[in-house]
């Protein structure tokens, strides 16, 4: 069965620094893989790699198969590939519709189309209609984005992240600067979401971590220590000296 | 949404009928002056709107939107000239549509370079275009004729209509019919999805990439369908005046487009309408009775560009949420409360430049600072005081003033604020 | 022979003013994302301050009263103009120069008047240095060679040595630490814009007797000192000085070439002939396009090479 994402020896410095030094993961379809670590391992320069925002230095990384690193992040996110990004990152000019609805076009086929208007395209703004639905923001729907409040916003995010059918979802630290209620939300709003699809996250609330996923991957200073079921990373001794310093004995 | 189009429709009226209301019953003619004037505006709304495809719908700050404008002029007189000689029987009516395929084509070309890069790199390869294809129109005699220019005639008696356009009035009202079409056409890119995708590729560059999409796709599709309507914008340039010299292309004409358009606003589609309108009144009016122009213009520009980046339609809709809760009124007395410190201080900066004007290049040319009538002795020490008096006065009055309103402001969208 | 001695030394005296220009330009732009579009016009005031000046206490008073001006000038445009704009985005501050050039245009036409001001060559160094093949090089030149040479030494020596310099380097690409460490970036920022504005004012006072110094200056001499900048690559001060001295060269060589790419072409037997503008592009000889090169070079560096010579950053 092939990898929906795989990434084979990749290392990536930023001039003569070392990011990531030789990561090798394989992430099944449908799985649901986390990556935690402490800050400054390269978690979010992982996320950025994967999605072709920064060119790797050396390796590999494959998305169902097919070789993604040279490609740019529009043709990578055309094969299947979408992510969210840790800073809320939407069209805060445009509505919370069209913000949907942006991320519903390319999808739909309508390309760079100068001459179908879109308020004639009904099963597009159905779609966009039910997914403001969906994400429970259908009271704001005409409002501009950049005026939404910040746990809002991340509905939107991840909403426009998911809206292109992409079976491979990326999501950086998606529960950031929430409370308890608001993450528990988030969290079921993002399970119902990626039914089905391949999600990869990176989080550091660990409540959250061991709760929702199959596989987690322990990423410090670029290198993985650790990559399995939650119960075999919980009882690693190496993941508990990374995060809790050495014990005695 | 109704009373948009009934503001439509009332300004379409007033445009088409305003002619008529400073007609010369006398001598059976209109007036030249107003003609004129119209016309210009027509020519300056299409220049300003497909600027404003760059700049507030995709984010692009060109400087060589002239050169688009330019070169349907340019292109609209050889048109002219084919058709006076016989070798191009079409109607007036659609020759601008050829001056705009000929905007398009230079545009995509130039457009392919310039839309590779982004912000700042992007504005200062426009620049270079700007004053390459500025430099060649002087230069090259064969298309562009050089220092002189090229010039044609416009009566080449091919029209649906039957008109030959000789008068000032037959070519407003082909200027009219054109400025509306391109009005709706680019109007109706903004629903489209390239449009919308411009806006967001404008609001967020690597989001809209995650989405599928080249923004720099986006971009040179944007940048080259503004081409197109510059492109007829020029060539109902080249019809009005029958000449077309190196100025059509030139940078202060690009410029003039980024004045109007942000003026007016960028943020709401009609804002450049709204630039191009009030920068050509105040032209035709204001440049003849001063030098100065330049300085109100440029201080007006950088006072928006501080205090109001929106624009004048952006501050209109600003009371937008106002109006609809009903609080419109309660502005009324703060709005006056600005008008004589606002006044004293525009009279008082006024004065000032206007006597500095009068002291240097006036002198040289021969001229006296005249005011209602009464000549004005710019060596003595009285006008420069009550200038100065009134810059330094109406400027703290204001300061003082406009603090005022805002808080007055603040408290009328508060409670908006509190529901977001 | 002598003709391309002559105008290697013209070249090198020009490249090194637009040098002077272009330099803190890049600084400028590297430190605070904003591109000056008013430095030309600083450059203008400079020549007219200093015209002034020297006709009440001489050239030499007027080399130092005069940049100070303009530097002053660029401290109150930093704290009143571009301080408050810088909030509203990038666009905002290329705008907000960019309605300053109009604004400084017009006040320097009111208060020099618009002819052309009769700036002269200060008699202390109004003598031919050297005579090379029958053709004298004005001690002047000299001079200009030596003011820019210093400044350029000063420029280097700044950054590279003194502590400012390193400061001002890592407020370049991390102003919140810098700011974190204590220093006042804001400050940081006024200084070099302030500086930049000196310098240009300095080029100013020299290059306003070697060029005319009429209210056309800015715009004569604007565009090409942001070629400049562009080509040799924003950020870098090697590769701005390297595009200078190219685009000096340029400039200067063209006037003297007369030939065009027909004369190149007809000893391969390919006889340019009809009137069309294709003819009329090949036949035009390279002297009377010298004003269109600098763009035509821009334009190609952009697209083959978006960096600039040696840029640190994309732009």
């Amino acid at each position: 069965m092939t990898a929906a994402v795989s990434l084979r020896d990749v290392h990536k410095s930023f001039g003569a620094t070392q990011i990531i030094r030789g990561v090798n993961l394989e992430i099944a379809p449908g799985e649901r893989h986390c990556i935690i670590g402490p800050n400054g391992a390269g978690k979010t320069t992982l996320f950025n790699l994967i999605s072709g925002r920064f060119p790797i230095t050396s390796g590999e990384i494959a998305l169902n198969g097919a070789r993604i690193d040279q490609l740019p992040p529009h043709r990578i996110n055309r094969l299947g590939l979408s992510r969210s990004f840790q800073i809320t990152s939407i069209f805060h000019r445009l509505s919370v519709f069209e913000n949907l609805r942006c991320a519903l076009l390319w999808s739909r086929g309508y390309r760079y189309s100068f001459w179908s208007p879109l308020w004639r395209q009904k099963a597009l703004n159905e779609h966009a209609d039910f997914l403001l639905h969906d994400l429970n923001l259908a009271t704001r729907r005409d409002i501009p984005a950049g005026l939404l409040s910040y746990a809002e916003q991340r509905a939107l995010e991840i909403g426009m992240t998911i809206a292109g059918g992409a079976s491979v979802i990326l999501l950086d630290e998606p529960t950031a600067g929430m409370s308890n209620t608001e993450t528990d939300h988030a969290m079921a709003l993002i399970r119902r979401v990626t039914q089905g699809k391949t999600l990869l996250m990176v989080e550091h609330d660990m409540k959250v971590v061991f709760d929702l996923a199959d596989t987690i991957t322990v990423l410090v200073y670029g290198q993985v220590i650790v990559s399995g079921p939650p119960a075999e990373v919980r009882a690693n001794r190496a993941v508990q000296e990374a995060y809790l310093g050495a014990l005695e004995g | 949404m109704s009373t948009r189009w009934l503001w439509i429709a009332a300004i379409v009226l007033v445009a088409v009928a305003i002619p008529w209301c400073f007609y010369d019953v006398a001598h059976h003619r209109h007036s030249g002056f107003m003609i004129s004037m119209l016309s210009q505006m027509g020519l300056m709304v299409i220049l300003a709107l497909s600027y404003n495809m760059l700049l507030g719908q995709a984010g692009l700050f060109s400087l060589c939107h002239a050169t688009f404008f330019g070169i349907g002029g340019y292109a609209m007189v050889h048109f002219l000239n084919a058709a006076g000689d016989g070798s191009l029987p079409l109607p007036m009516e659609v020759m601008p549509l050829l001056a705009g395929l000929s905007g398009l084509g230079l545009a995509i070309v130039f457009g392919y370079m310039a839309t590779k890069q982004r912000a700042t790199a992007f504005a200062m390869i426009t620049l270079g275009i700007s004053e390459l294809m500025a430099t060649a129109a002087l230069m090259f005699h064969h298309f562009f004729g050089g220092e002189g220019g090229v010039t044609t005639n416009r009566m080449i008696d091919q029209s649906l209509f039957g008109l030959n356009y000789a008068s000032g009035i037959q070519v407003y009202y082909l200027i009219l019919a054109w400025t509306l079409l391109a009005t709706a056409g680019m109007y109706y890119l903004t629903l489209t999805p390239l449009g919308r995708m411009a806006n967001a590729t404008r609001d967020n560059f690597e989001r809209a990439q995650f989405m599928g999409y080249d923004p720099r796709v986006v971009r040179f599709l944007q940048f080259s369908l503004s081409g197109l309507f510059a492109g007829i914008g020029g060539g109902l340039y080249a019809i009005t005046y029958e000449i077309v010299t190196f100025d059509a292309l030139a940078s202060p004409l690009s410029a003039n487009a980024l004045l109007m358009a942000y003026i007016g606003g960028t943020t709401v589609f009609g804002g450049p309408v709204l630039g191009a309108v009030l920068i050509t009144l105040l032209q035709s009016g204001v440049s003849l009775l001063s030098n100065s122009w330049l300085v109100y213009v440029g201080v007006l520009f950088i006072a928006m560009v501080i205090f109001a980046p929106a624009g004048l339609s952006g501050m209109i809709r600003a009371h937008e949420p106002i109006r609809q809760a009903g609080r419109l009124k309660r502005l009324t007395v703060p709005y006056l409360r600005l008008v004589i410190p606002g006044l004293a201080l525009v009279l008082g900066f006024v004065g000032l430049v206007e006597l500095m004007s009068f002291l240097t290049i006036g002198a040289a040319q021969g001229k006296r600072l005249v005011l209602f009538g009464h000549a004005i002795d710019v060596h003595a020490a009285l006008p420069w005081t009550v200038s100065i008096g009134a810059l330094l006065i109406g400027g703290t009055w204001l300061r003082f003033e406009a603090a005022h309103f805002h808080r007055v402001w603040e408290s009328l969208t508060a409670d908006r604020r509190e529901q977001a | 022979m002598e003709i391309f001695i002559i105008s290697l030394l013209n070249g090198l005296v020009y490249g090194m003013l637009l040098f002077m220009l272009a330099s803190w330009l890049t600084l400028i732009f590297s430190m605070m994302g904003v591109l000056n579009f008013a430095h030309a016009s600083i450059y203008m005031v400079g020549a007219y301050l200093a015209f002034t000046v020297s006709r009440f206490v001489g050239f030499f008073p007027a080399l130092i009263v005069a940049p100070i001006l303009c530097g002053l000038i660029g401290a109150a445009i930093e704290v009143w103009g571009l301080r408050r704009v810088h909030h509203n985005g990038h666009i905002a501050e290329l705008l907000f120069t960019f309605g300053l050039v109009f604004i400084v245009q017009r006040l320097v036409q009111m208060t020099w008047g618009m002819l052309p001001m009769a700036y002269r060559v200060p008699p202390l160094l109004d003598f031919p240095l050297f005579n090379l093949y029958g053709a004298n090089f004005p001690a002047y030149r000299g001079f200009m060679l030596l003011i820019s040479a210093g400044m350029l030494f000063f420029t280097w020596l700044l950054l590279k040595k003194t502590r400012i310099g390193l400061i001002i380097q890592a407020a370049l690409t991390h102003p919140a630490m810098v700011s974190a460490l204590g220093h006042n970036v804001p400050m940081v920022f006024t200084t070099v814009f302030a500086g930049g504005c000196l310098l240009a004012g300095l080029a100013g006072v020299i290059g306003g007797n070697y060029q005319t110094t009429e209210p056309g200056m800015a715009d004569a001499m604007g565009p090409i000192v942001f070629v400049v900048v562009v080509f040799g690559g924003l950020g870098s001060l090697a590769g701005c000085f390297i595009a200078s001295i190219i685009m000096g060269m340029i400039q200067t060589f063209a006037v003297v070439i007369d030939y065009s790419v027909a004369d190149l072409l007809r000893p391969l037997g390919l006889a340019i002939s009809g009137d069309t503008l294709l003819t009329e592009l090949l036949t035009v000889p390279v002297a009377r396009i010298g004003a269109l090169l600098p763009f035509a070079m821009m334009v190609l560096i952009l697209l083959f090479r978006p960096r600039g010579l040696m840029g640190t950053r994309d732009t």
